[in-house]
């Protein structure tokens, strides 16, 4: 009481327990679930080293070029999930990005905003479908279709490319990669149009007002000051087209064989997981399994990896092109 | 600004007094004009048949409250407000007496001989010699050495050469404002326009930036015809040689500068000019 009566009323020394305490537990709160995430990685990927060290000692890195899978033999490799993981992916970004880009620029710059907004809700429900729908469709109606259309098509267009070998079975790679594309292409859409709609209207009109056309705007401006989001948003798309499992398992074909031709059936490495853990009997077969595992989550990594360092990159260069 | 304000208040003291009755005409030739324009936000009118002459190789500035319609009035002369699809125009705009409002018009030609100036710098991602570039590449195939020449010409008309002749291949967004809003200018002008609108180019710019704007203006007539919207009651008076003052759609007044500062016809310039309002 005395004490408090000889400062004066305006003090400005740390006092009441508003400030401090709440500041002190939001911030201890914050930190928890920063450690929590991080804690997470680190346990994924050591349960994924702990669980897959059998195969690992065994085949060391002979594990990613080789091409047996024998459960029999106990032979493991993982290149013809590797390639087929890689590639349907990639044709389902070769697919996806431009299209997306072509949408999302129609979406913002041409579009009557009555026609973007029924599209953009379109697309919005397009990305809430379950993969499992898309497998389903994609095995149902969309195989049938390539088998009996799309596929003599690319054959009687392009039968001579190594590409489009073999019977048109309907199933396999490129079916993969093309469900795979429907599937980004709803996401890789709706973050390129955000990135879009944030670039500035003084910018636009400053390139219309010089002359410009909409394409030229779209190509000088609007893409340009959104190219960091594009990319983000292509490898959001990469991201899950890669580590996409239930639609991929229905039409990919799940065969080991490993050839050109896109119209084979492969596997990627989520539909070989899908489809054998609950067969993997041996300790071997589970522990190569995990391995496998353990691929996609480094090839993950390797993705993210080089997204940061071309945004870092990118964000350095703007201007110099 | 003080200063400013007592020069003005000096002027419509002292001022000459002239009895005519202010008109849309101005002396010498007319670059361009408006006739009974009428502008609308859907169903909003915000202009109501403005009638205004551009004299050639003068600088007309525009003034008046905020909301006025002053921006709005010159974004119909490149039609850049038809990016825009609720915003629509009745009344013609005349550049050389053709009318740019029509429908035959290519508007893409039309903003190669108007360009414009924003509130905003608004450079483009890209270097400072690309930003001056872009607008020459759209309409001329150049040789490397002539597209240089030509970025140095303009950069050194907009009195920006001498900052940035060592680092034109820096992002043009690494500028000052006022640096950028004369690379803006810089990059309008490599286009040889025939008339130059600004669009309050100095509101988002330091004093400094501001002066150099305004010095820079001051050249730049004896090349273009410079439309200047401006808040700045100041500005107008210092670099323009005619004035209009537009209060809610409606140009109230239009006169040679001086005259409008010193001896305004209408009470409602006079209260706005003696800051009694606005």
């Amino acid at each position: 009481m005395f004490e408090t009566s000889s400062i004066p009323s305006g003090t400005l020394k740390k006092s009441g327990a508003r400030s401090i305490s709440g500041d002190m537990v939001f911030r201890l709160l914050t930190r928890i679930a920063s450690a929590i995430l991080v804690l997470i990685v680190a346990g994924i990927l050591v349960e994924l080293l702990r669980a897959s060290w059998m195969s690992l000692e065994k085949f060391g890195p002979g594990f990613l070029v080789s091409r047996d899978w024998n459960p029999v033999t106990q032979e493991f490799g993982a290149l013809s999930s590797i390639y087929g993981t890689v590639i349907s992916t990639l044709i389902a970004m070769i697919l996806a990005v431009p299209v997306s880009l072509m949408l999302a620029l129609f979406l913002v710059e041409l579009a009557h905003p009555v026609v973007s907004k029924i599209v953009g809700g379109a697309i919005e429900l397009l990305a809430a479908i379950p993969s499992i729908i898309y497998g389903m469709w994609g095995l149902f109606v969309f195989a049938p279709y390539m088998a009996d259309h799309l596929q003599p098509a690319l054959q009687g267009a392009a039968g001579g490319l190594p590409l489009f070998q073999g019977p048109p079975m309907g199933i396999g790679i490129l079916t993969a990669g093309i469900i795979l594309a429907l599937m980004v292409l709803p996401f890789i859409t709706a973050v390129m149009r955000d990135v879009f709609q944030m670039a500035p209207a003084v910018s636009k009109e400053a390139a219309f007002g010089l002359g410009s056309t909409t394409v030229e705007v779209a190509r000088s401006v609007t893409v340009p000051y959104g190219m960091q989001g594009l990319i983000g948003a292509c490898f959001l798309g990469l991201g899950r087209a890669i580590g996409e499992t239930m639609a991929v398992t229905f039409v990919i074909g799940n065969n080991r064989s490993l050839s050109w031709s896109l119209f084979d059936a492969g596997n990627s490495i989520a539909s070989t997981l899908a489809n054998e853990f609950s067969e993997a009997s041996e300790p071997m077969y589970l522990s190569a399994l995990m391995e496998l595992g353990l691929v996609l989550f480094g090839i993950t990594m390797v993705i993210q990896i080089i997204a940061q360092f071309w945004l870092k990159r990118m964000a350095r260069q703007t201007g110099r092109r | 600004m003080s200063q400013d304000n007592l020069r003005i208040k000096t002027f419509v003291d002292h001022g000459p007094e002239h009895g005519d009755e202010p008109s849309h005409k101005t002396e010498g030739t007319v670059k361009m004009s408006t006739r009974n324009l009428s502008f609308y936000y859907g169903k909003n009118q915000v202009l109501f048949d403005n009638n205004l002459d551009v004299a050639a190789n003068r600088v007309t500035a525009i003034i008046g409250p905020s909301g006025c319609g002053k921006s709005t009035h010159i974004r119909v002369y490149n039609r850049i407000f038809e990016l825009y699809r609720e915003q629509k125009v009745t009344g013609e705009v005349l550049l050389d007496g053709e009318n740019v409002l029509g429908d035959d018009v290519d508007v893409l030609r039309l903003r190669k001989r108007i360009g414009m100036i924003f509130q905003k710098p608004s450079p483009f991602p890209m270097s400072i010699f690309d930003n001056v570039a872009y607008g020459v590449r759209l309409q001329y195939r150049l040789s490397g050495s002539e597209m240089t020449e030509r970025v140095m010409r303009a950069l050194k008309r907009a009195a920006l050469w001498d900052e940035v002749k060592d680092k034109l291949k820096s992002p043009g967004t690494a500028l000052s404002g006022g640096q950028q809003q004369r690379l803006c200018i810089a990059r309008s002008i490599a286009l040889e326009p025939e008339v130059l609108l600004m669009d309050e180019p100095c509101s988002a710019i330091d004093p400094v930036g501001t002066a150099k704007i305004e010095e820079l203006i001051e050249s730049l007539k004896k090349r273009f015809t410079i439309v200047l919207v401006t808040h700045n009651m100041q500005q107008a008076a210092r670099v323009s040689d005619y004035t209009a003052f537009f209060y809610q759609g409606h140009i109230v007044e239009f006169g040679r500068t001086n005259q409008i500062f010193t001896n305004p016809a209408k009470k409602q310039t006079e209260d706005y000019i003696t800051g009694r309002f606005g």
